[in-house]
């Protein structure tokens, strides 16, 4: 191959990819049992990190940023006066491998711009995980981005080499699609993500009657979502997020927050900070919801549409339930000490642990990790000495934000300004 | 006073476990047991070579597997690659209690040399993954996968496995030129070398033992690096976090020259 060309074209079709945040090359394991190259541990590694400090892990690139399409946040889009380029099937086959062998990366993350057609573009990224697997013997991971639109059957086909499967929403409600994206329906998304979900529920089913079925995406699929380019709520948002991961088994949902690269009326103009602090609380409240119990409604309503941005989403939940707290705790179940600001799920499993011996007083909840100055105005324990004030939430607050020192500190100042 | 004995061994692991058993069969209650090269020459002591016996080795190794966990004994070993001044002797600590107590019996955690022990064993494995993350192999003429390292702590043998499976189909060698031994995968096993002329091997001999086209695909890897970067989001207090400055030698994607 003609390396300098290459070099052209990787420089373009990697700077186009970069705005896809999903880099997990965790999940999907897959063990290296005929002698081949590659070893997927089901833990991701991290060969490098980017400058902003992100994780380099898989060779992200487009297929080709040659695209139908138009839509408006997007650099690829039709009308943008950029520079083209195709990479061809062996080309990206090669550069994965031999990125592979000098221990660059963990795999291949592959997307592309739609040319012709969903299935004609869906066909071609699945040709290059086909020749990966069964050329070259390669047992990396592989995520393949899925083409809006694309039919049943090539999407089965693509779990029979992917590790990962994801569409990509990028516009979390209906009408900011019409409106960015005039040319995509909303029903070509959905309906590869459908496929997919029930392959992998189809699979598991003859999984266990057949040992031999073939494995399908093992590592599931995600979906991700751009912050900020229209102008929905993080209700809106979290809404949305939390239909994605009922409906179709998400294993993961990004938030991606929007890079000005385009000027259009419709989206921030160019030099908009990129909202790196609500992309921060949307992921917070994504845990939240994941892993501590809340339900998206409880952080999230009409009388509370967005995420405070000075604090947590737990502590903005517990400040406006006051009437919960204190709780108690060597009493308290589960699900109410997960609830608490200051202690994390660990903590709650140390706490349970530890208080089956003894009632836990202020040092055994500092030696078990909690963080006390946020959590000692919402907890009793052992001890005769706790925060008996009554504070307004609005004090309350003020207290602790004073005595936090947060890593987004001087962003807050930056973008609370912004705001004033 | 009593003569304090001091053991000296070869650096091996079969070699400290040599110097367990020595210590036990002649009753030495609390030897100080050291690399031959750290030696230096104190009043009121009694230095004694210990020559590394593998037999002897493993039947220490045995009767500790006997006595403890799987993990334990991972953490054992870690700890004993940090070569850290004197770790052998909290080893050695270590084993005694694990010796003088019942089988099966729970030993106290709080224990200051288990303390200890995991924690060292924490920071080699960190190494261990840091190396696994950052190796880059350069490809030689010969059509061998070469990097050289140069780890803070001993940790070639801790990442045989991980390099074994990935690259069962390339021949590579991971050359340590601190500890001057390397790891050597011949497309059938692993096998400990040294090299006569180790700088021969170095990332900057490129144009004498690499391939030509070794250059091609590093400069297509900057050219992805530094491609991915977003400009607006730039944040080096997260970068150098991540990615410590001691671990940039390594790093083709850091050191190309256009
Ligand atoms: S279809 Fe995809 S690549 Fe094409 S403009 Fe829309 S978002 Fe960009």
């Amino acid at each position: 191959m003609s390396f300098d060309r290459i070099r052209e074209k990787l420089s373009i079709l990697a700077d186009a990819a970069k705005y896809d945040v999903s880099c997990a090359s965790s999940g999907g394991k897959r063990s290296n049992t005929n002698k081949g190259l590659g070893n997927n541990t089901g833990m991701g590694i991290c060969h490098s990190y980017t400058e902003d400090g992100r994780c380099v892990s898989l060779l992200k690139i487009l297929l080709t940023n040659h695209c139908i399409y138009d839509c408006a946040y997007c650099i690829t889009r039709k009308s943008n006066d950029i520079k083209r380029a195709a990479f061809k099937i062996q080309e990206v086959v090669d550069l994965t491998i031999n990125f592979y062998r000098r221990n660059y990366i963990e795999g291949l993350f592959l997307s592309s711009g739609i040319f012709k057609n969903a299935d004609y573009t869906m066909e071609r990224l699945i040709q290059v995980a086909k020749k990966l697997r069964l050329e070259e013997n390669f047992n990396g991971y592989i995520h393949l981005k899925s083409i809006p639109g694309a039919s049943d059957e090539l999407m089965r086909q693509a779990g029979l080499y992917a590790d990962r499967l994801s569409v990509n929403i990028e516009i979390p409600t209906i009408s900011g699609l019409k409106l960015l994206a005039p040319d995509k329906k909303h029903e070509d998304f959905v309906k590869p993500m459908t496929k997919v979900k029930n392959e992998i529920i189809q699979y598991k089913e003859e999984k266990k009657i057949i040992k031999s079925t073939p494995r399908y995406a093992p590592a599931g699929q995600s979906t991700q979502m751009i912050i900020g380019a229209t102008g929905e709520s993080d209700w809106d948002i979290m809404r949305s997020a939390n239909y994605y991961y009922k409906k179709f088994n998400m294993r993961r949902v990004y938030y991606s927050g929007y890079v000005p690269v385009l000027t259009d009326n419709r989206l921030p103009s160019l030099g908009t900070a990129v909202p790196m602090l609500r992309e921060n609380r949307l992921y917070q409240t994504d845990w939240l919801i994941r892993f501590y119990g809340f339900s998206v409604n409880e952080i999230l309503n009409d009388t509370h549409k967005n995420l405070d941005v000075d604090i947590d989403p737990k502590l903005s939940w517990a400040l406006r339930n006051l009437n919960l707290f204190p709780v108690d705790i060597n009493k308290a179940d589960k699900t109410m000490l997960a609830r608490i600001p200051g202690i994390g799920m660990q903590s709650v499993y140390k706490i349970l642990q530890a208080r089956k011996f003894r009632k836990l007083n202020w040092s055994h909840l500092k030696a078990i990790g909690i963080a006390l100055n946020r959590a000692q105005f919402f907890i009793v324990c052992d001890s005769k000495d706790f925060y008996k004030k009554e504070l307004s939430a609005i004090s309350l607050k003020e207290k602790i934000v004073k005595n936090s020192s947060s890593k987004y500190k001087k962003l807050i100042n930056g973008q609370l300004s912004l705001f004033s | 006073m009593n003569a304090q004995t001091i053991l000296l061994y070869d650096g091996s692991f079969d070699g400290f476990l040599s110097c367990v058993f020595v210590a036990y069969d002649q009753k030495i209650t609390s030897p100080i047991i050291r690399k031959e090269y750290q030696t230096n020459n104190q009043l009121f002591t009694i230095n004694e070579t210990i020559i590394t016996n593998r037999q002897k080795a493993n039947r220490v190794w045995e009767g500790f597997k006997s006595r403890t966990k799987p993990n334990e004994q991972r953490g054992f070993f870690k700890a004993f690659l940090s070569e850290i001044k004197g770790v052998e002797n909290t080893l050695f600590s270590y084993m005694r209690t694990i010796f003088s107590n019942p089988i099966n019996q729970h030993i106290d955690f709080g224990n200051k040399d288990i303390l200890k022990i995991t924690q060292v064993a924490k920071m080699v494995d960190r190494e261990k993954h840091r190396v696994e993350a950052f190796v880059r192999f350069q490809l030689t003429k010969d059509d061998i996968y070469t990097s050289t390292v140069s780890p803070d702590f001993n940790v070639l043998p801790l990442i045989v496995k991980h390099f074994k499976d990935r690259y069962a189909d390339q021949k590579w060698l991971i050359y340590d030129t601190n500890r001057k031994y390397g790891i050597f995968y011949d497309l059938t096993s692993v096998e400990i070398i040294t090299l006569e002329e180790p700088a021969k091997i170095l990332p900057n001999q490129i144009q004498n033992i690499y391939k030509k086209q070794e250059v091609d695909f590093q400069k297509l890897w900057s050219t992805y690096y530094n491609s991915v970067n977003i400009k607006s989001r730039k944040n080096t207090k997260l970068h150098v976090q991540h990615l410590p400055k001691r671990y940039w030698k390594y790093l083709t994607e850091k050191n190309i020259r256009e």
